[in-house]
């Protein structure tokens, strides 16, 4: 074990910064690309429900 | 001839089906299902070793005797880099398979693999930049390492938006494939940077061909968040290839079928 507490932890020896601001900007990306991953499948799959339901030749409107 | 060949073509059927298994999952369609089932078990295996490597990372291994807690930024700086090129190499791989087969997978998966390259490769400029400037005073330097770890992230960076800006999706996947396979040749010069030429950044910790230079906890630490950035890699990407092969397949019937069951 290192740190003596949270308030230790936190300071990382006069480096919290830069520590934290690299973990922390690491963890904030990998979070949003997951949430951007989550959108690009729901986008993907409404645009396949929808050129399904545009291209579906409704019996009625399909002869001249 | 005997045993096998005297039953020609009844027997002929199962055997040439067996051989085709192989490229059973070279289809979009019977590897997005595939993909689906993997990516569960990629993801908890990412959280469960980041989080055993974040632990080692804190709270096993010790302070650096020069640079104080600082060097801790190691446990991801140097996994993001080994993923960035590591990616790339994985990117061109894939793309070539899908140029010179023709297979539309493998270019898929060329494609879904950038986006992931190009976060790993940001994330270790950008994590690198913030342990630059406790050790060196600076946050950045135009030095072979840096530089060349910079222009990987351009390559990724020019591999999608060539992608994006080409209409057809097989043409769009020829050129990239291209520029894929030529960005190649920076990965060896990012690896090599630090002994051809001199640079501020240090010559590597860990090779094959040495025994690493550095504490074993600190040493682990670094492989498990390594293994864990690997499976969330794999996570993400096989999640992006997915919606890749709906987008482009949008038109067939299984697709359809797919955005019924989970739209």
């Amino acid at each position: 074990m290192n740190w003596g507490g949270w308030k230790e932890f936190l300071a990382m020896g006069g480096y919290a910064l830069y520590v934290w601001g690299a973990y922390g900007v690491t963890l904030v990306f990998l979070c949003a690309e997951v949430i951007l991953l989550k959108r690009r499948r729901r986008s993907a799959l409404e645009h396949v429900t929808r050129y399904h339901a545009r291209n579906a030749v409704q019996p009625h409107e399909a002869a001249p | 001839m005997t045993g096998a060949g005297v039953n020609a073509k009844g027997a002929a059927m199962p055997r040439q089906a067996e051989g085709i298994r192989w490229f059973k999952y070279s289809s979009p369609q019977t590897f997005y299902p595939l993909a689906g089932k993997l990516i569960p078990w990629f993801a908890t295996l990412a959280a469960a070793l980041c989080v055993a490597g974040v632990y080692i990372g804190f709270f096993v291994a010790p302070t650096d005797a020069q640079q104080g807690e600082a060097y801790r930024i190691i446990f991801i700086h140097v996994p993001a880099a080994w993923m960035s090129m590591f990616l790339y190499v994985v990117m061109a791989f894939w793309a070539g398979v899908g140029l010179v087969m023709n297979t539309r997978l493998s270019s898929m998966l060329a494609s879904s693999l950038a986006p992931t390259g190009a976060l790993f490769t940001f994330l270790a400029l950008w994590t690198g930049s913030f342990w630059g400037k406790p050790t060196w005073g600076t946050w950045w330097v135009w030095d072979a390492r840096l530089t060349s770890e910079l222009i990987l992230l351009f390559l990724y960076f020019g591999f999608m938006a060539l992608q994006a800006a080409i209409d057809d999706p097989r043409r769009a996947d020829r050129a990239g494939a291209i520029l894929a396979l030529v960005g190649v040749i920076n990965v060896p010069i990012i690896y090599y940077s630090v002994q051809w030429w001199n640079t501020l950044h240090q010559g590597a910790s860990v090779s094959l061909t040495k025994s690493p230079s550095m504490a074993k906890a600190m040493l682990l630490g670094m492989l498990i968040m390594a293994l864990a950035f690997w499976m969330y890699s794999i996570a993400a990407v096989l999640a992006r290839v997915r919606s890749v092969i709906l987008e482009r397949e949008r038109h067939t019937e299984w697709a359809a079928e797919e955005g019924a069951r989970a739209g």
